[in-house]
């Protein structure tokens, strides 16, 4: 018989991979009478879709810009390295 | 360790100047906010973040002559700013400490009941709570600041790896691949970085929002 904290983590790998099936079905039954791991396996689901709600809506991942001065040091090594990679014609 | 992912990345200083359909002096200009908004998330600060896209223009510049224009500047930059982030996370990993899997991991403190019938069992205190029609909150701005606060406060690059995972796709192959961690270890900062969120965001968000019993 598995236990909730062996449940708890086989549901978390069942999201990266498939399960054997000797597990599948032990959390299936495990789920039948456990509404705790129920709703942890639910709210994992949760998680991923709005992982991946972040992931699509770029503003809500990260709404900070780069400085003007980080802009300007990443020009000037750009053209550093510019002007060594292409030697000015005679 | 190999660098199999950098070696398509030349290093030789090229004789030649960048190949045409490329625009070196519009770079910073025309993609520099876009790729340090990709990458600001997935890494610990805003010092790495910016390192990693100044280190993609130089790579960038170092590689023209082989871009060979079959994709449009913007997704040759990205490409490459991806090298770069995974060369990071490779790094990165050796410094990744990974608790053993047969312990308790400090992430199931107190959730489990550790003695008694219900051992092993979610304890009452830090069981799962309801959480009432989760998805609305996907609509709602303050909850996106709770998830970034929650995610910023897992350990290590617990959070990297977890959004490497879930929000970039990566297969658990790749992010080993990349990363230089075991299965084993992957899967426990994947677990850790689950119990942890979902732990926060019903502590900061969910709480008083569903129906306890």
């Amino acid at each position: 018989m598995l236990n909730c904290r062996d449940v708890s983590r086989l549901i978390s790998q069942s999201m990266d991979a498939r399960l054997p099936w000797r597990h599948r079905l032990a959390v299936r039954l495990h789920l039948l009478y456990c509404v705790w791991c129920r709703r942890y396996a639910a709210q994992l689901q949760f998680l991923r879709r709005a992982m991946q709600k972040m992931a699509a809506t770029p503003e809500f991942a990260e709404d900070q810009k780069l400085s003007s001065e980080a802009k300007a040091r990443m020009r000037g090594r750009l053209q550093q390295a510019l002007d060594r990679s292409s030697p000015p014609f005679p | 360790m190999s660098d199999q992912l950098s070696s398509s990345c030349p290093t030789q200083p090229s004789r030649h100047g960048p190949s045409a359909g490329l625009q070196p002096e519009g770079w910073v200009e025309n993609y520099s906010d876009e790729l340090f908004g990709f990458v600001v998330g997935r890494v610990r600060d805003h010092a790495t973040a910016e390192d990693l896209v100044q280190e993609t223009f130089l790579a960038a510049l170092k590689a023209s002559p082989d871009f060979a224009g079959r994709s449009s500047e913007r997704a040759w930059l990205f490409g490459i700013l991806r090298k770069k982030l995974a060369d990071y996370f490779r790094r990165a990993g050796r410094e990744i400490a990974v608790p053993d899997v047969e312990s308790p991991l400090p992430e199931e403190a107190g959730a489990f009941y550790t003695s008694g019938v219900g051992k092993e069992g979610w304890s009452k205190l830090l069981a799962p709570r309801a959480w009432e029609e989760p998805d609305e909150s996907l609509v709602n701005k303050e909850f996106w600041a709770v998830l970034k606060r929650c995610l910023s406060r897992l350990p290590g690059h617990t959070a990297q790896i977890f959004m490497l995972r879930e929000m970039d796709g990566v297969s658990t192959e790749e992010i080993c691949k990349d990363v230089g961690v075991s299965p084993n270890n992957l899967w426990v900062m994947l677990h850790r970085a689950r119990l942890g969120l979902r732990r926060c965001l019903e502590v900061h968000w969910f709480r008083g929002k569903g129906k306890n019993e």
